[in-house]
């Protein structure tokens, strides 16, 4: 998926995050870090801390909720201040850079997985390894997601939100085709099998889509061989890895698909809006995607949640995922980090509290139930955020089961360097099974590999 | 006692004084928006400059990574290519569409309007709208073939066929307004000479070639300049139809430059691939200007 489309995608995980972080909750659960400090609090200096992504005033509710959990922290913490940064969207591609260059971010700033690199490199974000102790639930914290934020040993920020791919299906067609929703496939066999009996409904309907144009397939093809246990890059970072067994099967999987079955349509070169748009008017099977795709189906192509299911990644062995936090800058002072990871361990990373409250979430009419954001996975502390999640769900659990239970343990793994070049590399490869019925699969990937060799070689 | 009227020189003045006034509002805008824009371009083409880092002067060494890139090549024959077939389709159909409008007694109002209508659309509808014609399954087009017993086309999904895709787009979206630019050209033409044509026996094939041609030639000579500065820089049919798929067949040096300035985040790439194409641009450009000023 292109920059614009990924940063579309990860908005919508980021707009879920401070929707579930809105409502009014009138009990307040205990604050397990205020205890830890609150005794010292009353003794301890003021701080001030500015803190980004507060919600816009075009999200009153949300902005409230913001404002009501500020105020209840700064209850807790008399000595701290926070000063709220209103930001939308709380990642300005047209401005963020400069800001971060300017050294213009707030204390506690907000940005993808992807910005900690630069931030690093810019000397823009502050090492906080010897303050995270002050989150409650950080050793829960499933260690391939804090791998984003881990360069050197060295830690430099928490996440607020993660997601990890699965299979997005429709339960409707899957219905419609004698297939059962409830049990979803697990294996790529399985998914051909139910490609072939949703195209087998007429003329229109399309058992699995994938993408093939825009970098979006090579994007896909990332998240395909991760899934099967392959890797675009050697561990030097230097080479090309996908011109592998993993590789070949990705593709012809595609290719069987695509000329055997006849299960992916005859139209091709899709980029994300066009899965979006097929998948919301009901004649698409089935789609990778995270659980914000469900949540742009909803939201912008008038689908109903009911209609959708998630699953696992089939036979995953890894899943591609991506996600968003906080960093500090690194003008704060000690003082400040440790005030500000008090309000992160406040906010962002507490079950049942902030974003996580899904008492209030569901008191404000707002859905609860997609798999998202659980950057704990499978520990005592996902746990928890599982069962909160299911004491106010608003939407079919079970529709999401398949992807919760399979997803927990598989490791997280982050996009490749160079990564827009990479995938625009692999879009070839990916086109050509697609449009093309005699693609010669390993000269593809052979072709793609040394071009890619090319870009890393060129980029160290 | 009245006001004494200004003197000639302080009239003089204050008419300088306006025309410098709007010549500095012209050479602001133009300044900020044109020439800046270029000069910053320059400079970024020399420079490795990701807006976070301080900028590093690096050469030509940007010039070299993107003639390095694979797809290099090919965006330039892409672009050559569509701009030869865009010549080919795109610069003939208007003209005829033209005379025919021209000789047309009745209805001309309403066809003009009919012709130039597509112009009116946003090109994002435009192409969107192709989108769903290409369709391999449910488009017009190949149930246009396939009523006619024809076998549908794959358009924009194979290699073969998806250039020429984009160019049928182009020229259907670009048809009204160098139809109805021949069609002034037309207009000025004497009847006389047409009159005079049809005396000696001249058919209408004969009038086209003997009278139309030559009395349109500047005009047929500045168009076809002006289309070859203008399809160079296709860009908004491969980044909304093809994604530069498939296989690169649709990869254009303008979506290559897009892509290196603002998927890549090497703006220095970016900028240089610009800067090639700007060049290239510039020699067209050259010859349009020579071209008006020798026939005018």
């Amino acid at each position: 998926m292109s920059s614009s489309r990924r940063a579309l995608g990860l908005l919508i995980v980021t707009g879920l995050g401070l929707s579930v972080a809105a409502c009014a909750s009138t009990a307040e659960p205990p604050a397990p870090a205020a205890s830890a400090t609150g005794g010292s609090a009353r003794a301890a200096a003021p701080v001030t801390i500015s803190v980004g992504c507060q919600p816009p005033k075009t999200n009153p509710l949300q902005r409230k909720d913001w404002d009501d959990d500020v105020a209840a922290f700064q209850k807790l913490h008399p000595h701290i201040t926070i000063d709220s940064k209103d930001g939308f969207p709380c990642h300005d591609v047209k401005t963020y850079d400069a800001k971060l260059a300017g050294g213009q971010m707030e204390d506690v700033f907000y940005g993808y997985f992807g910005d900690v690199q630069t931030a690093i490199k810019a000397g823009q974000a502050a090492d906080i390894t010897p303050y995270v102790d002050t989150i409650t639930t950080f050793k829960d914290i499933d260690p391939s997601v804090m791998a984003a934020y881990t360069v050197d040993g060295k830690i430099y920020g928490v996440p607020r939100g993660n997601y990890k791919v699965g299979l997005v299906y429709n339960r409707k067609l899957f219905t419609q085709a004698g297939l059962d929703p409830n049990t979803p496939p697990k294996t790529w066999a399985e998914i051909r099998e139910a490609a072939k009996k949703i195209s087998a409904l007429g003329p229109g309907y399309i058992g699995y889509g994938e993408y093939s144009a825009g970098n979006t397939g090579g994007w896909h093809f990332t998240q395909s061989i991760y899934g099967r246990g392959g890797a675009i890059v050697d561990e030097t970072g230097k080479k090309a890895a996908f011109n592998t067994p993993e590789g070949k099967a990705v593709l012809q999987n595609l290719k069987d698909m695509r000329w055997t079955d006849n299960s992916m349509g005859t139209k091709q070169l899709y980029q994300w809006d066009d899965l979006m748009r097929l998948m919301g008017a009901g004649k698409m099977g089935m789609i990778l995607g995270a659980p914000d795709v469900i949540t742009e189906l909803h939201d912008n192509r008038k689908a109903t949640y009911e209609d959708f299911g998630l699953a696992a990644f089939p036979e995953a062995k890894a899943t591609l995922g991506g996600g968003d936090g906080y960093m500090f800058n690194p003008k704060a002072t000690p003082e400040q980090i440790k005030a500000g990871l008090l309000w992160l361990d406040y906010y962002v990373l507490t079950p049942g509290r902030g974003q996580f409250d899904y008492a209030r979430q569901k008191a404000t009419g707002r859905a609860v139930g997609l798999p998202d954001n659980n950057v704990w996975g499978d520990s005592p502390t996902g746990q928890k955020l599982l069962e909160l999640r299911k004491a106010n769900s608003t939407l079919p659990l079970e529709n999401f089961s398949a992807y919760v239970e399979g997803s927990a343990d598989v490791p997280l793994k982050l996009e490749p360097p160079m990564n827009q070049q990479i995938y625009q590399i692999l879009d070839t490869p990916m086109s050509a099974v697609l449009t093309r019925e005699n693609a010669d699969i390993d000269q593809l990937l052979a072709e793609a590999a040394a071009k890619v060799d090319s870009v890393l070689s060129k980029a160290s | 006692m009245g006001r004494r009227p200004p003197s000639r020189r302080g009239r003089e003045a204050r008419r300088n004084l306006t025309a410098y006034g709007f010549l500095c509002a012209a050479l602001i805008c133009f300044g900020v928006f044109s020439w800046y824009p270029m000069v910053r371009e320059v400079l970024l083409s020399l420079q490795e400059n990701n807006f976070v880092d301080a900028p590093r002067w690096v050469g030509l060494d940007n010039f070299a990574t993107v003639i390095e890139d694979p797809a290099f090549a090919q965006a330039w024959i892409n672009t050559a290519a569509f701009t030869g077939l865009a010549l080919l389709i795109g610069y003939v159909i208007p003209f005829c569409a033209a005379i025919v409008l021209n000789e047309l007694r009745h209805a001309k109002a309403y066809l003009r309007f009919v012709v130039y209508l597509p112009v009116m659309l946003p090109p994002a509808v435009s192409v969107l709208l192709f989108k769903w014609f290409y369709d391999p399954g449910a488009g017009l087009f190949n149930q246009i073939l396939g009523f006619f017993q024809l076998p549908g086309l794959a358009w924009l999904d194979s290699t073969d066929t998806a250039l020429v895709s984009l160019v049928i787009v182009s020229t259907w979206m670009n048809l009204g307004s160098g139809t109805l630019i021949y069609l002034a050209a037309l207009q000025t033409i004497p009847s006389e000479l047409y009159e005079a044509a049809e005396l000696d026996g001249a058919g209408l094939f004969k009038r086209i070639r003997h009278v139309t041609i030559p009395q349109t030639r500047l005009i047929l000579l500045v168009m076809l300049l002006l289309q070859i500065i203008a399809t160079m820089q296709v860009f908004i049919e491969p980044f909304m139809l093809t994604g530069g798929g498939p296989e690169n067949a649709t990869v254009t040096v303008a979506y290559l430059m897009y892509q290196y300035a603002f998927n890549f985040g090497n703006f220095g790439g970016g900028s240089a691939m610009g800067l090639m194409l700007m060049v290239v641009l510039i020699v067209f450009s050259a010859v349009y200007l020579r071209v008006s000023r020798e026939n005018t």
